[in-house]
Parts: structure tokens; sequence; C-alpha cells
């Protein structure tokens, strides 16, 4: 299968801290990579140097045609901005040049009222404003979609059915995703491979079953994690 | 005295393009740097009056190298522009004030009542046409970098572009007040009505037409008001325009 990205010896560093370390992987059309590791071992900085928006060493090869989605873990903003959140997909859409219509289809994919978005974008909910941001990433019609951690603030029912949503979205347009989640029951069930990045460890990579073993995780973590694989049967 | 049309058009150009440049600064929590900002074009001034030319030509050198600065060291260091915008143009007004002296301090501080030349109101004009256009414009774009730079680049915004026009927009914005307001005054024109504005708004439409509107109506009351009551027009419209933000904080926390 083709590869939509290809990553050779990513190296990124602030200052004196060397954040990652000749990172080398590839992600196959249509997969879902997940990304683990624990606080601060570079998940987001490896999407925001993706994404351009950070700089780096070593190469960074997007497939032909590759459009990216990118939805952010959290936004730093203020309560008051006079920003709703038809501000924030209007002016996607004005910037991208669509009209209103793929404002109104991205509402409908993310499930949010109508009402909910005519409120300023700082006070929404966590779980709102991370539907919003996926609506957004969703507008500009990628191939490749990078969410990070984007069920965090997110209730279990919005939950699954926002995997489901995503999952759907993967079948029907062949969408490839970039998933940085400490969900390992979600990544169980929808990953196709597992990235794990780790403080002190070289990162590995591998299909969960190889990957998200007991022994490995405590390694990467540092310290026992719990957890029950729930044998890819939806609960 | 009634001021004339003619002398009231280059204020008001300028309100407008102040309220709208504004709106953003005030967005993008740089309303200490905007204010500071206006300071660098003293140093400009200064060195144009003891060489002789035209005190404008230099502040507008002076702002647009003060915006390219600012713009350069975003892109190559990781301090805060607060912090750099800070120390870099208080510097630059203290400075402008060992270069400039007497009288032309006053006026380069805070604007002069004499009437711009028909050439420079007509530039004057097509500047603030030219800025009050670009925001315009770019408002979606800029729009999406205040909410997330990252964000605005994957959906195509060339974001360390957009910010150097923007900078530049700012720049030209403090000197299409500099004759009327002065250096000190222009950076208020273009942060209160903004601030005022934020306050009254729930969406970014509503805020740049109140920002504009509240900027130009305080620039016409000082100068009328100013004209009625022999007091200079400059001070009185950021007085006006300060007066405005209080009632809309009164009216806010009324609710």
């Amino acid at each position: 299968m083709a590869s939509i990205l290809e990553v050779d010896r990513l190296s990124v560093r602030f200052g004196q801290q060397q954040i990652l370390l000749d990172l080398t992987f590839a992600v196959p059309e249509g997969a879902t990579l997940a990304i683990i590791g624990p606080n601060g071992s570079g998940k987001t900085v490896l999407f925001r140097a993706l994404i351009g928006a950070l700089p780096y060493t070593g190469e960074v090869r997007w497939g032909p045609g590759a459009r990216i989605g990118y939805v952010p873990q959290k936004l730093d903003l203020e309560r008051d901005l006079p920003v709703t959140g038809l501000d924030f997909l209007r002016a996607r859409a004005r910037v991208g040049g669509m009209d209103d219509t793929q404002v109104e289809q991205a509402l409908d994919l993310v499930s949010l009222a109508p009402g909910v978005v005519r409120q300023p974008i700082g006070t929404l909910s966590g779980g709102q404003f991370q539907r919003l941001l996926l609506g957004f990433a969703l507008m500009g019609r990628p191939t490749v979609l990078l969410c990070d951690e984007p069920t965090a603030g997110v209730d279990e029912p919005g939950e699954e059915r926002l995997y489901t949503m995503l999952h759907r979205l993967q079948v029907e347009e062949r969408l490839t995703l970039l998933l940085i989640s400490h969900e390992l029951n979600v990544i169980y069930r929808y990953a196709t491979a597992v990235l794990c990045l780790s403080l002190a460890q070289r990162p590995c990579l591998g299909p969960p079953v190889e990957v998200l073993t007991p022994e490995r995780l405590q390694k990467m973590y540092g310290a026992p994690v719990q957890f029950h694989r729930h044998d890819g049967s939806v609960d | 005295m009634a001021p004339s049309i003619s002398a009231l058009a280059l204020p008001v150009a300028a309100a407008v393009a102040a309220g709208l440049v504004g709106s953003f600064a005030v967005m993008r929590r740089m309303t200490l740097a905007a204010d500071a900002m206006s300071h660098v074009a003293l140093p400009g001034i200064g060195l144009a009056l003891l060489l002789h030319g035209n005190a404008l030509v230099g502040g507008v050198v002076a702002l647009a190298l003060g915006a390219l600065l600012i713009w350069l060291l975003q892109q190559r260091t990781r301090v805060p522009s607060e912090a750099i915008v800070g120390v870099v143009f208080s510097a630059a007004l203290a400075v402008g004030s060992m270069l400039t002296s007497g009288e032309d301090l006053l006026e380069a501080l805070f604007g002069a009542q004499r009437a711009p030349g028909s050439v420079e109101t007509v530039i004057g004009l097509a500047a603030a046409a030219t800025i009050a256009g670009l925001i315009l414009w770019a408002r979606h774009r800029l729009l999406l970098s205040l909410v997330s730079a990252d964000l605005a680049r994957t959906a195509g915004v060339n974001v360390a572009r957009l910010d150097l026009a923007y900078l530049l927009g700012f720049a030209f914005t403090v000197a299409l007040g500099l004759r009327y307001l002065g250096v000190l005054l222009m950076g208020s024109l273009i942060i209160i009505p903004a601030a005022t504005a934020r306050h009254l708004s729930r969406s970014v439409d509503t805020m740049l037409w109140a920002s504009a509107g509240l900027a130009v109506l305080a620039t016409t009351l000082g100068i009328v008001l100013g004209g009625w009551w022999g007091l200079p027009g400059g001070p009185l419209t950021i007085t006006v325009a300060a007066v405005f933000f209080g009632l809309a904080v009164l009216l806010r926390s009324g609710q």
C-alpha cells in the first residue's frame, strides 16, 4: 500500500532540550496510527512538526495531494473573545473558498446544534469545543486527520459517537488517521499501528498486539499501567 | 466654531482604520504592545527635525522599521512579543525625547491642531482606505490565526506573511494619526474604542463595526466639542473614547 506520510530521521529540539530524536516511520494510506507515550514525550511536538508549525531537522514527506486536518488538544482562549463558533467555521469556509453549505455539513457531521455555535467559542464546554475543532478540520475535506486527544473533555456517549464517526469517515473517504490518545481500549479497537514515544527509551512501532503489552507499557511509562483488553468487542 | 468637512475628513478616515486595526490588536492580546509600538515614531520624528527633514516622513519610516523589527523578533525568538515590544519601544521613547525638544516634542507626543495640506490629506485618505480594505479583506485569515496559528496554517494561511502585513497596517495607522493625535494618543485611539467594542460584542463582525463606529464618533465629538470649547481636539477625542469605555463597562456589569 502506498504511504501517505513518510518521516525520516525527524528531530526537534527546544534550545538544549532534545524532544524528538531521529524518528523514522511511514503511514500507509487509510491506516490508523495511534501515538502513545507519557506526558512530555513529544507527541504534540511531533504533530506540530508534521504540520510545519515547528522547525525540525530530518524529512517529512506527505503523499501527493494529501490534505491535512488538525484537531489540537486544547486552545488557550479567553472566555469573552467575541468570536462565535459560526464566525470560526465561516472564516474557514471563506479562506478555503467554500460556501456556507460546507459549514452546515460540518456541523451536521459532528452533531453540533445551531444554537451552540452561535455562542462565543470561549464559553463552549470542553466537549462542544472539541467537536467544533473536529468540524473545522473536516471542512477542508482532509485525506489525513491528525487528532491530539480528540475526546479530552468529551463525555462517554459523545466519545463513542466521535470514534464511530471517525471510523465511518475512514471507511467512506479512505481517511488516514493519526491519533494521540491515552485510551488504550480505543487504540486497541481502531489502530492499525501504534507508535510509542518515551522519555528514555527508543521509540517503538508495531501493531497494537505487539506494542501494547504490560511489560512494554511499564517500560515506556516507567510505572505499571492498568490495562484490560476488551477483545475488540463493542461495550 | 464648527470645523469644516475637510478638517474632519482625515481624522475620521484615520479613526475608521484605527477601529478596525484595533479590533484585532485587542483580540490578539497585543494592547500593551500596540500602545508601546506607537512610541517608535518619536525617534524618527526627532531625527527628521534634527536633519531639517519632514517630521511626518521621519515618523512613518521609523514606524515601518519598528513593525519590521517586531516581526523579525517574533519569527526568530521565543521571547513573548509583549516583553520585546515593551523594552524596545520604551527605549525608543526615551531616545526620541532626547532628540526632540520643546514645542516639537509636545507636538509629536500629543498632536497639533494645524490642518494638513491637500497632498497630505489625499495620501492620508488613500492610506486609510487601503488599511481598512486590507483588514476587512483579511479578517477571516486574521480571525483564524488569532484563534490558533496552527489551525490557520492547516487552512492554508501564510501566518508569517499575515503577521507582517498586519503589523505594517498597524504602523501606518499610527502614522495616520501622528499630526492630529500625536505619538502617545494615537495608540489610545487604536486600543480604547476596540476594547469598548469588545465589551459590547459577541461576534467578530459586530465588534469590527462597533469599534470603527466608536472611533469615528469619539473623533468627531472630540473635534467638534474642541472647536466649541476652544480645547485641543486630540486629547478631547481620547477623553470621549475613554468615557465610552467606562459606560460600556458599567452597561455590561449592570447586565
